[in-house]
């Protein structure tokens, strides 16, 4: 299986499996927060090394990411990525606190990393249903730095394959627009074989 | 003055005066090679350590080994003598850490192997370097003096 034999039938395959999967994992975030929150079409998305960063809004721009490995039948990796000042927003939020935070301690670390761990189970609970594959999340772990630096992780992972990466794409909005975030699904290539026999499309 | 923008996967070299500049590095490394007496500086972006261990190695750029040989053929053919290069290397960093044994998380660590490896096969002496830890870099590297400007979030700024 190769980045460039995937057909539009498989995107459009792969776009709904994340649909339902990423509804899943903003629904679990809206029911944490007590708030509506929005999502995009999962976009399913192939694009060349120097492009990656830009959909995040450049290489230097500040984010927090949080990565969860998959394991068992389907490798690969789930990321969730946000903008510093939604990463403080959504902390406040989430732990009842006042004002206008600059920094992010310890306590909303722990919290972010969390959302992270709940929208990734949330993500591949509905993955694993459908496919019937069975799948496993790591721990998360979380980095605070430029968007570059940690799109780098999982273009490197790629990078073993193929001169493009593929990355399955939603973006999520809260209902008042102060938390802005995108959830990726990154499966490698022979996982993304394995789900697509399991529905029958390969 | 000229700015040259390096991508992953990707290397240039420029002539003084002028900069090359790669943004975010995190686990790829930065390779700044330089000839001080003519003045001419490369950058190499890599991600990976090795074009042996893997089919699609078309892309030269990616790798360390094949990625500094083209950088430096690119280098010698603008007029540069491969026995006056020196270099500087930054990256490698460890982006996410988990308790587990994931070769693709250590990959910055391999990389910067790969790439002293390397350097050292050709003969090309590493004057400074700024690698590991847990953060991204974005690095300029001036054709006047070859010097390396290396800038972090939270780490600071230096000149390598």
């Amino acid at each position: 299986m190769d980045v460039e034999n995937l057909n539009n039938m498989m995107i459009d395959v792969l776009g709904e499996i994340a649909n339902i999967g990423s509804g899943n994992a903003i629904t679990a975030l809206s029911s944490m927060l007590s708030k509506r929150v929005d999502m995009s079409v999962p976009q399913v998305r192939i694009l060349e090394f120097n492009e990656v960063a830009a959909v995040l809004g450049g290489e230097e721009k500040l984010v927090v990411g949080i990565y969860l490995d998959l394991g068992e039948e389907v490798e690969g990796n789930i990321m969730f990525i946000i903008d510093i000042e939604s990463a403080i927003n959504l902390t406040n939020m989430l732990l009842g606190r006042k004002g206008n935070g600059v920094e992010l301690d310890d306590m909303a670390r722990s919290a972010l990393s969390e959302v992270g761990n709940i929208l990734a189970s949330s993500y591949v609970n509905s993955l694993s249903a459908l496919t019937g594959l069975r799948i496993s999340v790591s721990v998360p772990s979380l980095a605070i730095d430029m968007a570059g630096a940690i799109l780098s992780v999982p273009a490197i992972q790629f990078g073993y394959i193929a001169d493009q990466v593929l990355f399955i794409e939603t973006v999520f909005e809260e209902g008042n627009k102060t938390v802005k975030g995108n959830l990726f699904l990154l499966p490698d290539m022979d996982s993304f074989g394995k789900i697509l026999s399991s529905l029958g499309v390969l | 003055m000229e700015i040259i923008k390096v991508g992953m996967a990707d290397l240039n070299i420029i002539k003084a005066p002028g900069i090359l500049t790669t943004l975010g590095l995190g686990s790829c490394v930065g390779i700044a090679l330089y000839d001080k007496h003519n003045k001419i500086a490369g950058l190499a972006h890599i991600m990976l350590p090795s074009s042996k261990e893997i089919k699609n190695n078309t892309n030269e750029a990616k790798f360390a080994d094949t990625g500094i040989e083209l950088l430096i053929e690119k280098m010698v053919k603008e007029g540069a003598i491969k026995e006056l290069l020196t270099a500087k290397i930054a990256g490698g960093a460890q982006m996410f850490s988990f308790n587990n044994n994931n070769s693709i998380l250590k990959i910055g660590e391999r990389n910067v192997q790969a790439t002293k490896e390397k350097l050292k096969e050709l003969n090309i002496k590493i004057i400074s370097e700024d690698t590991g830890g847990n953060y991204g870099r974005t690095i300029e590297l001036n054709a006047d003096d070859g010097s390396l400007l290396v800038k972090t979030i939270g780490h600071g700024v230096k000149v390598i």
